[in-house]
């Protein structure tokens, strides 16, 4: 994980993906339903995730935006995209701040765009924030739970 | 009791690292205060009028001696010498300065307690029968369900940043001694044909806008109770309101979209959660079981002797029917007459850990009505037991009566507040305690708020007080028939409000109109639901 944390040439600071990055502009998820063309789109908080869920395949980038990093509506949105199956780049964007990092990468997040750029070295200790984790989520990590009876 | 694994240790201990990064980020002007209040929130930091508060977290409102212990130490070491339990099964201090506050974090990390979720739009520590494990009516001990759901809601990645707080209640009897509609998710493990299960209650709630939760499933499988508790927690995380503070708890989605579509949508995310295979392994609950595990009883004698009078009345008042005839559960109350409630110093902490390693097996319990509980006293030790207690002021029998009043911190020192709980608290019992009425009255509830917020749970107390700001003065709404037990109600106000003097008499008024027409064995709610408001209203507003 270390290896990969640093930033990119645009806006995205921290990347998990080794893929190149999918920077074609994003479209709202209503024009994403309409237009056939679009790989990349943004999701904005009250945005049903779920309704992208057909268009996955064609999707290179989804964008979550985080107006305020109190609204965790997104948090929501990511699970239920790699859920459904989506491993394209799943990109948070706006108020992303220090500690919301490590939830954001467990829920699925795998770049990360935060308005104001973040100390490199909080940055890394908050993606290494737990060592182990009590619930399954996107990243797929095995749980304490699972790890005390296998 | 639940003992922590070096996995749940290591949990507790990276959070205080992370706090203390946080506050080290803070103190350098890398966060602002608003970007701190949420970290230091999700770490039960708040600023209050006159300080920080800490509140720590006691799952399901057990601990042992020696975590008791450390709450004692605590408050003498940070505060200034008290500690206030509170409504939820957890302790507050009042008087935190910040810079200690990553080392008390520390000092409770060593005895494996933390503040973490205590406060703050998340999951909040998850509350409990204070007699689970001890009472004779119970189905199962709800405390394994519990630690499984403390374990799941610890940290949650997904659901840290909740539209509001959210709080959890599990129980296991039909009788409810934790409020358990008026939480959030009030979870009920019941039995049937022959499997244990639970049984859901989404949407209640007190505050500005009192809910009963409905009931939206009567059986969730013990090997789905995790997953259920997710789909619950996602379609809030979703759809609840973020629009307004005072609209964003879930029982005002669950009322806003109806019990039966808000039910439709968990469903919905539930059948599909139950594909995505996040259920902890079933090996994990019967882990935890064993932890909870009986102590081991011996039979002894199962009277006591009732030769002095003030001991008889304190066993009579205090003590409660246990699941092994030769113990009883003994509640220590923290509501001495005109007392602050809920209020223990830090000497009164450290004795009751010492009577809980001598005479309850290392165990104490935390009431939400702010009382201590010693869960397995033998009978043959009462009265050494009431002797220790009496002499260190820990001995008022005054169980469930009027003078066991819950009381908000109020103005004294809640920023929110919008006028004083704790010299109302205090007045009321003072006055009944002097004309000898308690014991006459019976069981009696009540129970203040300083301000519409309702952490005194006013709208549940068979009398309810709440206080409110009156043209700059504390006015005082009176409100009858509430209760939070298995009856549950919410209480309904009087009429106009009073000022602070006129508050104590009208407790009093109404506690004689209960007395002139109460019949055999009825309580004051009871009676008051038998005969209605009007003659309450007549007497106090005439």
């Amino acid at each position: 994980m270390d290896n990969s944390l640093g930033r990119s040439p645009d806006e995205v600071q921290f990347r998990f993906r080794d893929d190149e990055v999918a920077d074609h502009g994003t479209v709202t998820v209503d024009a994403c339903c309409d237009q056939t063309n679009a790989t990349a789109v943004r999701i904005e908080p009250g945005d049903d995730a779920r309704v992208l869920v057909p268009f996955l395949d064609r999707l290179a980038l989804i964008e979550v935006n985080f107006p305020a990093y109190t609204d965790g509506r997104g948090y929501s949105a990511a699970r239920i995209l790699r859920e459904a199956g989506y491993t394209g780049e799943l990109r948070a964007v706006g108020d992303v701040l220090i500690d919301q990092l490590s939830h954001m990468r467990r829920c699925g997040f795998d770049a990360f765009a935060p308005d104001t750029p973040l100390d490199e070295e909080d940055a890394k200790r908050a993606f290494a924030t737990w060592d182990n984790v009590y619930q399954s989520a996107a990243d797929r990590r095995r749980t304490i739970q699972e790890l005390r009876h296998e | 009791m639940y003992k922590y694994d070096h996995y749940d240790q290591a949990m507790v201990d990276a959070r205080v690292e992370e706090f203390r990064d946080q506050a080290r980020r803070r103190l350098e002007g890398k966060l602002t205060e608003d970007q701190f209040k949420p970290l230091r929130l999700m770490n039960g930091l708040y600023l209050q009028l006159h300080a920080y508060m800490l509140r720590v977290a006691i799952p399901y409102g057990t601990l042992n001696s020696r975590q008791m212990t450390a709450l004692g130490d605590i408050a003498d070491k940070y505060d200034r010498g008290y500690g206030h339990f509170t409504t939820r099964q957890n302790i507050q201090y009042n008087w935190i300065k910040l810079e200690d506050a990553a080392d008390i974090l520390a000092d409770l990390a060593k005895v494996e307690m933390h503040a973490i979720q205590t406060s703050g739009n998340c999951i909040r520590n998850i509350s409990s029968d204070h007699f689970a494990g001890a009472t004779y009516d119970e189905l199962v001990d709800p405390r394994p369900y519990a630690e499984l759901l403390r374990q799941w809601s610890s940290f949650h990645p997904e659901f840290t940043y909740l539209p509001r707080k959210f709080k959890i209640a599990v129980i296991a009897a039909e009788k409810d001694r934790a409020a358990m509609r008026l939480h959030d998710i009030g979870i009920q493990i019941v039995e049937q044909n022959g499997e244990i299960g639970a049984r859901f209650f989404v949407g209640g709630g007190m505050g500005r806008t009192p809910m009963i939760a409905p009931m939206i499933r009567d059986f969730v499988p013990l090997d789905q109770l995790v997953t259920y508790a997710e789909a619950c927690l996602r379609v809030y995380n979703r759809y609840g309101r973020r629009d307004n503070k005072y609209k964003a708890r879930i029982k005002i989605l669950v009322h806003e979209l109806g019990a039966e579509e808000y039910t439709r949508q968990v469903e919905e995310e539930f059948a599909h959660l139950l594909g995505q295979g996040i259920e902890p392994p079933r090996d994990e609950l019967e882990r935890i079981k064993p932890f909870f595990a009986d102590p081991p009883f011996e039979d002894g004698p199962k009277m006591v002797d009732r030769s002095d009078p003030d001991f008889a009345l304190w066993v009579d008042r205090n003590t409660v029917r246990h699941k092994h005839n030769s113990y009883v559960s003994a509640v220590i109350s923290l509501k001495p007459v005109g007392g602050i409630p809920g209020d223990a110093t830090g000497e009164q902490i450290r004795t009751m850990a010492r009577l809980a390693k001598q005479y309850s097996f290392d165990e104490l319990r935390v009431m939400h009505t702010q009382n201590i509980v010693l869960p397995h006293v033998k009978i043959a030790d009462l009265h050494a037991l009431w002797t220790e207690l009496d002499a260190a002021d820990l001995g008022a029998p005054n169980l469930d009566t009027v003078e066991d009043i819950i009381a908000c911190p109020g103005l004294d020192y809640c920023a929110l507040a919008n006028a004083r709980s704790i010299t109302v608290a205090q007045r009321i019992s003072e006055n009944f305690a002097a004309k000898r009425r308690t014991e006459e009255l019976g069981e009696l509830k009540l129970k203040i708020s300083g301000c519409i917020n309702a952490c005194g749970h006013h709208h549940a107390g068979h009398i309810g007080i709440l206080g409110v700001d009156k043209k700059g003065k504390e006015n005082y709404q009176l409100s009858l028939g509430g209760s939070e037990a298995e009856d549950v109600s919410l209480a309904k106000i009087t009429g106009p409000g009073f000022d602070e003097d006129g508050v104590v008499q009208a407790v009093e008024t109404v506690t004689d109109v209960y007395l002139k027409h109460r019949e055999d064995g009825e309580r004051f709610l009871d009676t008051y639901r038998r005969i209605g408001m009007d003659p309450f209203k007549e007497a106090l507003y005439g």
